[in-house]
């Protein structure tokens, strides 16, 4: 028995499980029991409440109350229970946690919303990883098998997605290069280190007390989230952050095996049941798999050979008068925002121009793909913010057979979502993939600095179209531009 | 007995995680993302066990467990304020047609 353990014995004697009888289980076994328990199992509740209340936008202010209360009920629970016996330290760092989250979230413009997101992944897994980390210091080597295991899937999965989402982080940010790095050998590389540390993990499982294993394991999952995650290129962040999402969520599901506490097994199973689902979603709207996302090194190569044939000579550029005049003969106009809208922080601009449109009597409406932006749902965000109102924000297969009765669509700062050769080309990288229908438009004007291809690399014959109109530039001063031309006419 | 029931717990967590979310619309996808974040660090609840609780004069390797609890307790601290406010803050934005001026 550990000296650990050997404190709080006296309260476990009705237990059979002395030696494996984990911290927080003592906690409730010293401590006012009834009350702990009852309190976790309300802030489950509560935590279940808040995403089904989550899911309208009518109730989802109510769902952060209430996973407020659920939050505030476990951490007094737990604050209370017997079990904890020094403050000073755990305040302190309540206090600095609260310092770092209060500006991380009020002051985060929404553009950066997914790189916010990818540190909170940080935190959170660095936080399952650290509480692992310390369970299996303070009771090697005297640890059951099983319960060895959970540890160190929940050590693996925290430590490689603390360092996965820095790298996400680093790429959302720009600090690191967007498109894929790549070297050779990448996949056999990567996954032999996984490997080594999978291997070092089944060690310490029948020997938990090779502590001197311990720091390689460390290593070797910080560094294996690292290789991970930088052959992965922006575009396809968000069905990463989806993913690691799921991961940090898993990892305190297993924190709540070791801890044998039912609410963290709770949470943490709804935290990456919500990443899976979102990263399905994702992978859906690309026609494409996780090991294709994960090691296919998706574009790293742009073809340039073929963008020529696509181009000369059918590309009609146009300027702001042009499509005010257009404009001004249309009565459905649908906007396409692509990651472009949020680098150019158009969406204010996209706003006003609605406005204006809308003071003339044309219905304007808003098409949303499935991964356009950086993150699961960043347009909606971005739009809302600007004062666009929900209700015109429209999902794919909602939008898809009205483009035929659309006059003008405007894409802006979206190039794969939009690309016909999903369809027609079935050798093409996004084959498949489905896409916003916009060619089926009356006329569609895409606002677009140049030709440069999307992520994907390979050229879009939407800008090539009969009934296509291009207009190079910035996407905030096109449409800058554009809403002083339709005053003007 | 208890690992029976947890898995039991995880598995019965898991299919109601997938049934609630599938429901959520896609349009609240990235305020989803931010409080299911929140939710999953509730996992400072064992970083403060770990970070408070009595450790014996010779427990080896007390002092690095605690350390690992401290820090364990401000990254998991600052999902929990940062992920609530910013949900929130972000749920503020939507609103619908008639609301508009």
């Amino acid at each position: 028995m550990t000296p650990a353990t050997f404190v709080t014995a006296g309260h476990n004697l009705l237990s059979s499980t002395l030696e494996s009888t984990p911290l927080l289980a003592q906690a409730e076994a010293g401590g006012p029991r009834g009350f702990v328990s009852f309190a976790y199992l309300v802030a489950a509740a509560c935590f279940i409440l808040a995403l089904k209340w989550l899911s309208a936008p009518k109730t989802a202010r109510n769902g952060v109350r209430i996973g407020e209360l659920g939050m505030l009920l476990a951490i007094v629970g737990t604050l209370i229970s017997h079990e904890i016996v020094t403050y000073n330290w755990i305040f302190v760092a309540l206090l600095l946690g609260a310092a770092i989250g209060v500006p991380l979230a009020v002051f985060m413009p929404m553009t950066a919303v997914p790189q916010r997101t990818a540190i909170s992944h940080a935190f959170g897994s660095i936080a399952a990883a650290f509480v692992g980390s310390a369970h299996y210091l303070l009771n090697t080597p005297h640890i059951e098998r099983f319960e060895m295991a959970t540890l160190i899937l929940e050590m693996l999965l925290g430590f490689l997605t603390f360092t996965g989402s820095l790298m996400a982080f680093g790429k959302l940010q720009e600090v690191l290069p967007t498109r894929p790095i790549v070297y050779k050998n990448q996949n056999i590389i990567n996954l032999s280190l996984l490997a080594l540390a999978a291997v070092i993990g089944v060690i310490l499982v029948f020997i938990p007390g090779a502590t001197f294993l311990f720091p390689f394991f460390i290593v070797l999952s910080l560094l294996f989230g690292v290789l991970l995650i930088i052959p992965i290129g922006g575009a396809d962040m968000p069905t990463v952050i989806a993913l690691l999402n799921s991961y940090t969520g898993l990892a305190a599901a297993l924190m709540g095996f070791v801890l044998k506490n039912k609410m963290l097994i709770v949470a943490g199973a709804l935290d990456g049941s919500s990443g899976l689902i979102l990263s399905v979603i994702m992978c859906k709207a690309m026609n494409r798999s996780f090991t294709n996302i994960l090691f296919g090194a998706f574009g790293a190569v742009t073809e340039k050979a073929k963008s020529k044939d696509v181009y000369e000579g059918r590309v009609k550029s146009c300027n702001a008068d042009d499509v005010a005049m257009l404009l001004d003969n249309a009565r459905r106009v649908v906007v396409v925002p692509g990651y472009g809208m949020a680098v150019s922080q158009a969406q204010f601009a996209v706003r006003d121009l609605a406005n204006l449109l809308e003071s003339k009597g044309i219905d304007v409406e808003f098409a949303i793909h499935p991964v356009a932006g950086r993150m699961p749902g960043h347009m909606n965000v971005l739009l809302a913010e600007a004062g666009i109102p929900y209700d015109k924000l429209h999902e794919m297969d909602e939008i898809n057979p009205t483009f035929e009765q659309t006059d003008v669509v405007i894409v802006i700062g979206a190039n794969d979502v939009v690309n016909p050769a999903a369809k027609t080309d079935p050798t093409c990288p996004i084959a498949g993939m489905p896409i916003l229908e916009v060619d089926k438009a009356h006329t569609v004007v895409v606002i677009k600095r140049s030709l440069s291809p999307g992520f994907a690399g390979i050229p879009n014959p939407l800008f090539a179209a009969d009934n296509t109109l291009m207009f190079f530039g910035d996407g905030q001063k096109a449409i800058r531009d554009l809403i002083n031309a339709v005053k003007e006419s | 007995m208890s690992l029976e029931s947890d898995i039991f717990v995880f598995v019965l967590a898991t299919f109601l995680g997938l049934e609630v979310i599938r429901r959520v619309s896609p349009l609240l996808h990235t305020p989803l993302m931010s409080l299911t974040n929140a939710i999953s660090a509730i996992s400072v609840v064992g970083a403060i066990v770990i970070a408070g609780q009595h450790y014996a004069p010779d427990q080896p390797f007390a002092t690095v467990a605690k350390f690992l609890g401290i820090v364990a307790v401000t990254a998991a601290f600052s999902n929990v304020v940062g992920g609530y406010l910013i949900t929130d803050r972000m749920l503020k934005l939507f609103k619908k047609r008639e609301d508009k001026k």
